[in-house]
């Protein structure tokens, strides 16, 4: 990106970045450790980073452990994320009020601040991308759109790939080439810093910061390639049609059979954006609300009907998250749902890993 | 009613009507016309199944009558159907009642008659059986149907 | 839909409540202040009773004021709350969402319209602004049983002013001089006298009875993609956010509920998608 390129400039460390977001009043997110997880929270400053901390991470497995010291960003990703940011667990959408057989409805806005998030992994951003494209299709959710327009992202791109990363497979990262408006490159001792809009041009002007050379830039791009290279996942070419047309497949029932249908997958995917609306009212009955929560296709209510559960077994919810996530995400918004983050493989009680399932899946259909 | 005649009415039948002449001649000897008026009795359940009717015009209802209740309507019988199942299956009793529902013309086929050509002369028992089986697949299919109770209790 | 709060419930009133039998009633609603959105045939809206939730109803038409008119069955909590509203109680609307029936598209075709119990409230409108020409529509209804044929009054005057109608019910006492039978029984009658390759259908109905009727109207000659049916998944959020309504690629709520049988005939056969 010549954009990028033409006002990329070297730093020493990240913590200038934070410091001047937060002069200029935004609110900074990052991935900070707490109790042995990486989670997003509000930071003062880049003290609350994870400095010298790296995730091992397989399938249902997840430490936090020492890493090289002094590195600030090759630990990976958490199980949270920023969906919980953009699209909260939890939300109000309106309330209403009752007075006699007048029933009236307010849905004053919740306040956001202008917020920053720092030190968004590719993949990430590739997923907050396929989360604003879902809720900005048809009439949309002007809630997301309110928060996602104060929101400003500074990107870290990956040094470190973990066992149960596959981006690179997805074309999603471990680069980052749009969507940010700050991308950092972790080199030894020193950040690459490209601006990817205006906004973030202008932060970058304002950096102690000297012009980044072509070897800076040669080094990013190195360290990206070894990213990619070091990933041991792939998932299958060709899965959307897979899928499409192994809807009857006999490894739908080995798969079901390990399956908890716990839904950790679906909370820990960031593109997963499906929820469920609770209606509640006070003890006099005369307020009422409307709360939007996360739900899962792997409840066995989501697909209820008049007459009972659509998708009574395991087989068939496995089968419709996987399917929607890998083609039918496809159909409906011209692009997979999956981004290769790999939190699915990790946070799966029972180790479930979906580049697997899909090479299963893609296999000739034999008997069981 | 002379027999060239019932020959040409059990070809107009839509069961029928691809039968080569040969067959139908041999079906039409076991065929007669017949007659209800609205609201007579065509069948009764536990009597000697000795006919099978080709509906050619009218509406004849399968009735079940249970003690203490109103006889139910199993199933609507039109014309272009054919009323009757027991006649093949022994020891050949009705199985339920049939009534009619307006004023019915159609041809009987005498049951022993038609057994008999039947066995005497296999190509016609296979065309025979070759309309009358999907006739009853339909209507099986739609009693399975309705076992859904797919309109629930409002519908 | 009004794009600036698809969220936001639209404050209406029941402009008058006609009970259709036992557990059936048909709301007529206006908006306490403001206008609401017309809304085509085979389109639905969510209607909201007041700290019970929200349920998905197909507008059955609109009255001489253009009112929408909205046939609710009392199945659930929501629905039981609505059918026993009366004049002047207030509820919330959001809508019409999803797709119409095809109705404009269908000039120089006979329309049939085969609806499966409550499913004729969503082709009611469908088969009125077909019936504006002569002869143009014939309406096939399978019911349980004879009292619970829905707008009954209404199928006598469609009868009486031509429009072919055929009722039938899964069983009923003797009395009833109709046919007892399903619905797929009636298409023969129906079918004669038309060339099947120039008539397109409409379902509505229990999705078992669908399936068994457009396969069995395609046997007859009907093309598949001049079949549509109106499918029934759980619709929420009523724009394709909320994922519930899934079905295959499409979101039941905006991608349906009216979707053309060629479209979805494989999936039909699937079971638990």
């Amino acid at each position: 990106m010549d954009f990028a390129t033409d006002s990329a400039v070297t730093i020493d460390g990240p913590q200038q970045v934070v410091r001047l977001l937060r002069e200029d009043g935004w609110r900074v997110i990052a991935a900070v450790e707490r109790d042995g997880a990486l989670v997003t929270r509000e930071i003062a400053s880049a003290d609350a980073l994870p400095r010298g901390r790296v995730d091992e991470l397989g399938p249902g497995h997840c430490r936090l452990v020492d890493g090289p010291p002094g590195r600030w960003f090759d630990h990976v990703i958490g199980p949270g994320g920023w969906k919980e940011w953009l699209f909260p667990p939890r939300e109000k959408l309106w309330s209403a009020q009752r007075e006699g057989q007048a029933v009236t409805f307010d849905d004053a806005p919740q306040p956001w601040p202008k917020t920053a998030f720092f030190g968004v992994r590719p993949c990430d951003l590739a997923a907050i991308a396929r989360q604003d494209r879902v809720f900005s299709t048809g009439p949309g959710d002007p809630a997301y759109a309110h928060r996602r327009a104060a929101v400003l992202i500074v990107a870290v791109n990956c040094a470190r790939a973990a066992p149960t990363c596959f981006c690179a497979s997805m074309g999603t990262g471990p680069r980052a080439e749009q969507g940010f408006d700050l991308a950092l490159s972790e080199l030894d001792g020193r950040f690459v810093v490209e601006t990817g809009s205006t906004a973030g041009a202008a932060l970058a002007a304002r950096l102690d910061a000297i012009p980044a050379t072509e070897d800076d830039l040669a080094a990013a791009a190195a360290m990206s390639r070894r990213t990619a290279e070091t990933q041991t996942r792939h998932m299958p070419a060709g899965i959307a049609g897979t899928l499409r047309s192994a809807p009857e497949h006999p490894a739908w029932d080995d798969v079901a059979a390990r399956c908890l249908a716990c839904a950790n997958c679906t909370l820990a995917c960031p593109t997963c954006f499906c929820s469920d609306v609770e209606d509640v009212t006070d003890l006099t009955g005369d307020h009422a609300e409307r709360w939007r929560h996360w739900d899962s296709c792997f409840s066995p209510e989501f697909s209820l009907v008049g007459g009972g559960a659509v998708r009574a077994s395991t087989r068939a919810r496995y089968r419709q998250w996987m399917t929607h996530k890998l083609s039918s995400w496809h159909d409906q918004f011209g692009e997979s749902g999956c981004v290769g983050c790999g939190r699915c493989i990790a946070w799966c009680p029972v180790g479930i890993d979906i580049t697997q399932e899909a090479r299963a899946l893609s296999t000739e259909e034999t008997p069981a | 009613m002379t027999l060239r005649t019932i020959r040409e009415l059990l070809a107009e039948h839509p069961l029928f009507a691809r039968f080569d002449g040969a067959t139908l001649d041999e079906l039409a000897g076991c065929a007669r016309t017949e007659q209800f008026d609205s609201g007579a009795l065509v069948l009764r359940e536990g009597e000697t199944a000795d006919k099978v009717f080709l509906l050619r015009a009218g509406d004849v209802a399968v009735e079940m009558a249970t003690p203490g209740q109103p006889p139910m309507i199993m199933e609507t019988l039109h014309p272009g159907d054919l009323l009757g199942v027991s006649w093949l299956v022994a020891p050949y009793r009705h199985m339920a009642d049939a009534r009619a529902l307006s004023n019915v013309r159609a041809l009987s086929l005498d049951a022993a008659c038609l057994r008999e050509k039947c066995d005497a002369i296999p190509a016609v028992g296979y065309a025979f059986f070759r309309a009358w089986a999907p006739h009853v697949a339909q209507r099986m299919r739609a009693q399975r149907m309705r076992l859904l109770d797919l309109y629930g209790s409002g519908g | 839909m009004d794009g600036a709060a698809p969220m936001l419930p639209v404050r209406c009133r029941v402009a008058s409540a006609q009970a259709e039998g036992a557990d059936v009633a048909t709301l007529t609603l206006e908006p306490v202040a403001g206008a609401l959105s017309g809304g085509a045939p085979g389109q639905f809206n969510m209607l909201y009773a007041f700290g019970i939730g929200e349920a998905a109803i197909s507008l059955s038409g609109h009255d001489e004021a253009g009112r929408p008119m909205h046939t609710i069955r009392a199945v659930g909590a929501t629905t039981r709350a609505l059918t026993a509203m009366e004049a002047g109680a207030e509820l919330g609307l959001r809508g019409p969402f999803g797709t119409g029936w095809p109705v404009a598209d269908q000039a120089g075709r006979h329309l049939l319209a085969v609806a499966g119990g409550l499913g004729l409230a969503p082709l009611r409108p469908a088969i009125l602004a077909a019936a504006a020409q002569p002869g143009a529509v014939s309406v096939v209804h399978g019911a349980r049983s004879p009292d619970t044929l829905l707008y009954a009054g209404e199928l006598s005057a469609w009868a009486a002013e031509g429009t072919p109608v055929y009722l039938t019910v899964d069983h009923a006492a003797p009395g009833w001089t109709g046919r007892v039978g399903t619905v797929i029984g009636c298409l023969p009658p129906a079918l004669a006298g038309h060339d099947p390759a120039a008539v397109s259908a409409f379902l509505c109905g229990p999705e078992v009875m669908m399936r068994a009727t457009a396969q069995a109207l395609s046997d007859a000659g009907v093309p598949p993609d001049r079949i549509w049916l109106s499918m029934e998944r759980n619709m929420k959020c009523g724009i394709g956010l909320c994922g519930h309504c899934q079905y295959g690629p499409d979101f039941i709520c905006r991608d349906g509920p009216v979707l053309r049988y060629d479209r979805i005939a494989a999936r039909l056969t699937l079971r638990e998608i």
